[in-house]
């Protein structure tokens, strides 16, 4: 079953951009709406920030998946300090409104599939995908 | 599984030695007796019970038959997902979906490949000995059943592709939205909010705000049977996103339990609410810098002017 | 990418944004704006988001920082053109934008600023249709 995938690395805000606008190319390639697309390239976009902003640089693979289901898999990696309360990450950020914490709760309402696996002192690898309708 | 035969196994390799037997038994059942079987095939079929003709069960019959031959010749009798199979597949595809769409029943659906069994085991009866035919009958038995479970799987995927297809259409059909004024667009919401139909809803309205300039959004739930937290969510979501494009919204239609859950819920609706979608109205219009006057009639009214009085 | 335009329209001050914004972009709009509120005596900023196809949090945090900030400085912050999906969107990650009014687009936004509303000047326009 054909797939691509890119490997981008996220060391500078303008590496943000750059996931933003490869997963916008691989949403579109697969078909995905609009709506889904904006909310996929958002959720991305935050988890590339996190990346850059808590996990000290890392990865983005993006992977457009055709199979039973056509879809598009982002996968963030770091080798950051990882995160000690991943449950209380994910349902920190925006509900205080003060965009504090990590968002990872706004940004898997945006997704169809979210894992997230973290350790103290091992990184953090969060997997996102949406999926055409 | 089947437990080969002796006398058949000729120092075959491979893991399906069954599989190469039986299909060369089944091959040499089809060899040259395909319109037999066809004829026997379409005479067993009660067609009145199945809801076919003549005409439409020996096409069909034909179709399915010339596309079993092929397959069980290439030497697989037994697995249904090898490319020697595509064309049965396609044929009962279509058959199946043809009948889903159509509404006939599973039952009627499946039966029609079921009833190849017999015709078939009659061939194996007039050909063989008794001897090799309890497994001719078992290996033909099993692959009719597959025939037909193939057959009952696509009808029911039909289906359910068929009413989640309509679940849109209803989705996109209840949530229209109208423009009452220049400015003021109405969202009546009818039956329950849950989260697929308000993302529906929520580009529905936001696109008409865009394309109709709307500055107040009208979402009236007195169609609404029942708000939990949950649709009290959904709505104020609606209310965000409207905000965000720069409408204004207000709720109407609330009714006296309703009014008394949300309270007792602990939500925040944060909008201004009206009892009528007319309430709502004459206050989308105070808003909009609009007054409604009475006009006196002459002796001969002739125009219909708007009926109703508000005073800001 | 050097910086973003800023106009000047009346007593407002326009901004449009139309690219990926990345760090230095972001903090040198705001301190332009900051700067050019108080040499024109600003009572409002306009921001064009109508070429953003996405705003995340980053963004967000942007928009609400200008806000705050012109508040302080006795001037509305207006967001403008948003896409209907980028609200849907928004709504959906949770991300409110506080202190930040909105409007449809740049006209309506003028209209919200220093209080003016659209109704004020709606006065003889009751059967448009």
């Amino acid at each position: 079953m054909p797939t691509t995938t890119d490997t981008l690395p996220i060391t500078s805000s303008d590496d943000v951009v750059r996931v933003r606008q490869k997963v916008r190319v691989r949403a579109t390639e697969i078909g995905l709406s609009l709506v889904d697309q904006t909310k996929l390239i958002t959720a991305a976009s935050e988890l590339a920030r996190n990346t850059l902003d808590y996990g000290q640089g890392g990865h983005a693979d993006i992977e457009t998946i055709i199979a039973e289901r056509r879809g598009v898999r982002v996968v963030f990696r770091d080798r950051g300090p990882g995160i000690p309360d991943i449950q209380q990450a994910l349902t920190d950020g925006f509900t205080s409104g003060n965009g504090l914490g990590h968002g990872l709760g706004g940004a898997r309402r945006l997704v169809d599939d979210f894992d997230i696996q973290s350790a103290v002192g091992a990184g953090t690898t969060v997997t996102i995908a949406r999926w055409k309708r | 599984m089947m437990a080969p035969v002796l006398g058949w196994v000729h120092g075959v390799k491979g893991e399906n030695l069954a599989t190469t037997d039986d299909s060369q038994s089944l091959a040499s059942l089809f060899a040259g007796r395909e319109s037999d079987i066809l004829a026997s095939w379409v005479s067993t079929l009660n067609v009145g019970e199945i809801r076919m003709t003549r005409q439409e069960a020996e096409s069909q019959g034909r179709a399915v038959l010339d596309a079993l031959a092929k397959a069980v010749a290439h030497g697989n009798s037994s697995d249904m997902r090898g490319a020697e199979y595509a064309d049965v597949r396609d044929v009962l595809q279509g058959f199946s979906r043809t009948r889903a769409l159509q509404g006939f029943s599973p039952t009627e659906t499946a039966t029609f490949v079921l009833s190849l069994k017999r015709p078939l085991f009659e061939q194996v009866r007039k050909t063989t000995k008794s001897e090799h035919a309890f497994d001719r009958l078992s290996s033909i038995s099993e692959l009719i059943d597959r025939l037909g479970l193939f057959s009952v799987e696509t009808y029911q995927k039909t289906r359910e592709e068929l009413i989640a297809r309509q679940g849109k259409e209803i989705e996109e059909l209840s949530t229209p939205v109208v423009k009452l004024w220049e400015g003021i667009v109405a969202l009546p919401l009818i039956g329950t909010l849950d989260s697929g139909r308000t993302q529906v809803v929520m580009q529905n309205l936001l696109e008409t705000i865009v394309q109709t300039g709307a500055e107040i959004a009208i979402l009236d739930i007195t169609g609404v049977p029942m708000v939990d937290t949950l649709t009290a969510q959904h709505l104020l979501k609606t209310v965000s996103a409207a905000r965000l494009m720069g409408a204004d919204c207000i709720i109407s239609g609330i009714r006296p339990q309703i009014a008394q859950t949300i309270v007792q819920l602990g939500v925040d609706l944060n909008v201004v609410s009206k009892a009528t979608l007319a309430d709502a109205l004459a206050l989308a219009l105070r808003r909009t810098g609009r007054v409604v006057t009475k006009i006196k009639a002459h002796s001969s009214a002739t125009s219909q002017q708007q009926p109703a009085e508000t005073r800001g | 990418m050097d910086s973003i335009p800023i106009l000047k329209i009346g007593s407002a001050l326009l901004v449009t944004i139309q690219v990926d914004m990345h760090d230095q972009l972001a903090t040198r709009l705001q301190d332009d704006l900051t700067e050019k509120i108080v040499l024109h005596r600003a009572r409002g900023v306009l921001i064009d988001i109508s070429a953003l196809e996405i705003v995340d949090s980053f963004i967000g945090r942007m928009l609400a920082n200008i806000a705050n900030v012109s508040r302080l400085l006795d001037a509305d912050t207006v967001v403008v053109g948003m896409r209907p999906e980028v609200a849907i969107t928004l709504v959906e990650l949770g991300l409110g934008l506080p202190g930040v009014k909105t409007a449809l687009n740049a006209e309506r936004g003028l209209a919200l600023i220093g209080g003016v509303s659209a109704a004020g000047e709606a006065a003889d326009d009751a059967d448009d249709d």
